[in-house]
């Protein structure tokens, strides 16, 4: 692989109820454009998932109004734009396009969507005649794999809101992030249980806003005036309930981060940032272990105690504040993994956060629901 | 129900039973029921009676809710694990490993299998 990120952009709002989502991937477009120094007429590719309103790229490329000669709307729910990432990389090798753009945008916020509610992806999923009626929703779906992994491997809650704790750590230094004061673990065991076993503190924020990301050939990344971010691993994978034979101790990123490391010849510990997937902190415990920065079940004594937090942990994670803290656009937090992974590589992540001499990142998304079906991609980003 | 893959299921749980579907050339039990077996591709699959005897695999209890209620994994007898809600117990003394017994309940125009303590 030898694509490069060369644009990243996050929406600075967190509540947009006076705009349009298209609206949303526009203004994440123009910011993508800007930070790059490229403009709209080079872009020759473009991708997005299922938040992009209409009918995908069709919708997307009239609205925007872009001439491009490769789409991809490839949708594995929040991993999606990992995904299209590692999609770009390998368009632009087999030169079906130049310069890729990415983007994501949503208003769950003003909406009042909430991970509470029970989560049905259309009465014609296979699976709906036997699950819709049980009320999956998003948090008690996550809360069955923190049930199973502490029954499992011991894991406590007290371990899992060390997640939180680090997340929050880095989220004062972000004027953006929706969660901007420090917790403590108690205050998360004292915050009210949603879903058993999971408290309001172990859940990401609901926001509006997107993201936008420009992928581009390694020729045209010379020629531009900002740090070059390269992809040399990626993997995606996804995992179900494998007709009845239901496993909720691991994870899709098993499969997606043993491919990204091979391809990247690189091992877990030689990352010095990591970008995991947050939509609750037992999702990133899971992630943590299967993508191989510990043994599967010692994920709660590594996160203990300040292992992710910047400058003092040993694996920095999430220094934007995550989706716990941070931002989470669209209920679809894969995007904002890759802007902050990059921000780290380009040394341009808050000084209070900054990982020194940062030369080699991962990114890790998952999407759908770990306790049913899910999708992951791993993606290993290298300082050029 | 417009589903019609899934139609005998839920003829057959207004009838008091729980049906699980077996493949004729792999041998496998799979869940939930597919016409087209999960494991070899084969169309030639069955649907059998399953006892209706398991235990809870995982469950949460949905705390923020108008009524509370439990989500939970069962594994059957016969191997295979299945979506369900808990009823007719104490949530507060749910635990990984009980016994349950299938229940049927109303939901909706459907009658639906859930899980009680046996």
């Amino acid at each position: 692989m030898s694509a490069c990120i060369m644009g990243a952009y996050e929406h600075p709002t967190r509540k947009a109820p006076d705009k349009s989502v298209a609206q949303l991937h526009a203004e994440v477009m123009k910011g993508a454009l800007a930070d790059a120094g490229l403009s709209k007429q080079d872009i020759d590719g473009y991708f997005c998932a299922g938040d992009a309103p209409g009918l995908g790229p069709l919708s997307m490329v009239d609205y925007l109004g872009l001439k491009v000669r490769h789409v991809d709307s490839t949708e594995t729910g929040g991993s999606s734009y990992l995904v299209h990432v590692a999609h770009a990389a390998e368009a632009i090798a087999a030169s079906r396009c130049s310069v890729a753009l990415i983007t994501l945008a949503g208003r769950p916020r003003s909406e009042g969507s909430s991970g509470t509610q029970p989560r049905a992806y259309g009465s014609s999923a296979p699976d709906a005649p036997f699950e819709n009626p049980y009320g999956p929703a998003t948090v008690n779906m996550y809360g069955m794999v923190a049930m199973r992994h502490m029954h499992e491997f011991g894991t406590t809650s007290e371990q899992l809101a060390w997640i939180k704790v680090a997340a929050s750590r880095h989220a004062q230094h972000n004027p953006n992030a929706m969660l901007r004061d420090v917790v403590t673990v108690q205050d998360v065991l004292d915050s009210p249980v949603i879903a058993d076993p999971l408290h309001r503190l172990d859940c990401c924020v609901v926001s509006d806003g997107g993201g936008a990301l420009i992928v581009t050939r390694p020729e045209i990344a010379r020629e531009l005036e900002r740090p070059i971010v390269r992809v040399i691993g990626a993997g995606e994978a996804v995992k179900g309930q494998s007709g009845g034979k239901v496993d909720l101790t691991w994870s899709a990123s098993a499969w997606s981060g043993a491919a990204a490391f091979a391809q990247a010849g690189v091992k877990p510990a030689d990352i010095q940032y990591a970008s995991i997937y947050d939509s609750f902190t037992i999702t990133v415990l899971m992630q943590l272990e299967d993508l191989g920065f510990c043994a599967k079940g010692q994920g709660g004594k590594f996160v203990a105690g300040g292992n992710l937090i910047s400058g003092s942990g040993k694996l920095p994670f999430n220094t934007d504040g995550g989706g716990l803290c941070n931002n989470h656009p669209g209920n679809r937090g894969g995007m904002t993994k890759v802007i902050e992974a990059v921000r780290q590589l380009r040394g341009e992540a808050h000084p209070a956060v900054q990982v020194k001499n940062c030369a080699l990142a991962l990114a890790n998304g998952t999407g759908g629901q770990l306790a049913s079906r899910h999708g992951s991609a791993t993606l290993i980003l290298e300082r050029a | 129900m417009s589903n019609v893959e899934a139609k005998p299921f839920f003829d057959a749980a207004r009838e008091g039973r729980l049906l699980i579907k077996r493949c004729l050339a792999c041998r496998e039990l799979h869940y939930y029921p597919r016409a087209v077996c999960p494991f070899c591709a084969s169309d030639r699959t069955e649907w059998v009676a399953a006892q209706g005897r398991g235990a809870v695999y995982s469950y949460s209890v949905m705390r923020r809710a108008e009524k509370p209620y439990a989500i939970a994994y069962v594994t059957l007898e016969e191997g295979v694990t299945v979506l369900t809600n808990l009823v007719d117990c104490d949530f507060d003394r749910l635990r990984i490993g009980m016994p349950v017994r299938v229940v049927f309940k109303p939901k909706g125009e459907n009658t639906v299998p859930m899980f009680a303590p046996a």
